[in-house]
């Protein structure tokens, strides 16, 4: 950016009323990965597989916790204290793409306020025994 | 800040979840048959997808497009208070479903809807599962006032090898999409017989 333009920069940034959009109604200004801070990827060990399901754990019923949580952190939480939820019903309940649930969520088990099960590892094909179930309960449908 | 209702006594359950995917050309039914058996109407979820993956002899024509944007529409089937069964679209509209690699990590096996009147566009699925040793069926949804072909000669159009199944299907019919569900259930619960070191969960 040259001198000038950054100067017309700042002078568009000082003009009062210039900010008038910047409120709750505006909508989705945020872009979706600044919910993450910039982070494409979680602080945990594997990544999130979409069915992967969050459990939230009991510490996160206590109150006033964390004060650093986002409003989408907080969500997450909630929505799986109703009942755990997967990553990929969590993405599409928020209305988020699945790489900023996968982050948001890695923030909260290291914050350890939720667990996450670990579906049958990639490369794995389940039990054959729990096939067995599937169709079974397939059936009974 | 509190997370709504506290001194929940019960443990949550925490269902082992599988997932199947359904593959197969835009417009052939892929929702449809997921919201015929899924117990939540269908829900969409995104991804934003960097291209650095994509092949080099695609490039022609969008270099300048550096991410994409794939969707995939979803369902679930509750089987059990413990065991919980999603199915998976794939995006039909979106040449570069195949970069979302990991949604076939892990799945359980496929669904490829095919259209008799668009046979081609199933290849792509039907490639790439064979490629992964996936294990797949071909549904072929019977859409009204599309010619029948018999079963043998759709299966010589697209090539399938002998023990991949092929079933007729309406997409809309809870009980078709379940009997091509168990279908690819007990496709694949050959396949784990077969390699028992795949199965040491």
């Amino acid at each position: 950016m040259s001198d000038e333009a950054e100067r017309n920069q700042r002078e568009r940034d000082l003009t009062p009323g210039h900010h008038h959009w910047f409120d709750d109604d505006a909508g989705p200004v945020v872009r979706p990965y600044a919910m993450t801070r910039g982070r494409t990827s979680a602080a945990t060990r594997h990544r999130l597989d979409l069915i992967a399901v969050v459990v939230p754990e009991p510490a996160a019923d206590d109150p006033g916790r964390d004060q650093t949580l986002s409003p989408e952190h907080v969500e997450i939480v909630e929505r799986c204290s109703e009942q755990p939820q997967s990553i990929a019903e969590l993405a599409a309940g928020l209305d988020l793409p699945v790489g900023v649930v996968r982050v948001l969520v890695g923030d909260l088990v290291e914050d350890e306020l939720v667990h996450v099960t670990r579906p049958v590892p990639p490369a794995e094909l389940p039990d054959v025994s729990i096939l067995r179930e599937v169709i079974n309960g397939l059936r009974a449908l | 800040m509190a997370f709504g209702r506290s001194s929940r006594k019960k443990p949550f359950v925490e269902p082992v979840t599988l997932k199947i995917l359904v593959a197969g050309g835009f417009g052939v039914g892929k929702t449809t048959l997921v919201g015929a058996v899924s117990e939540i109407r269908p829900l969409r979820t995104e991804e934003i997808l960097s291209e650095a993956g994509r092949p080099v002899d695609d490039l022609h024509g969008v270099e300048t497009k550096t991410t994409t944007t794939v969707a995939m529409d979803f369902g679930r089937i509750t089987l059990r208070e413990d065991l919980v069964l999603y199915l998976f679209g794939t995006p039909g509209q979106d040449r570069f479903w195949f970069l979302w690699d990991e949604l076939a990590q892990g799945a359980l096996g496929a669904i490829v809807l095919a259209d008799t009147r668009r046979l081609e566009d199933s290849f792509a699925a039907i490639d790439y599962f064979e490629r992964r040793g996936i294990p797949f069926t071909v549904a072929v949804n019977c859409f009204e006032g599309a010619r029948r072909f018999p079963a043998e000669s759709v299966r010589g159009a697209l090539d399938l090898d002998p023990e991949v199944e092929l079933l007729m299907c309406d997409a809309r019919d809870r009980e078709s999409v379940k009997n091509v569900l168990v279908a690819v259930v007990q496709h694949a619960l050959v396949l784990a017989d077969r390699t028992p070191s795949a199965v040491t969960t």
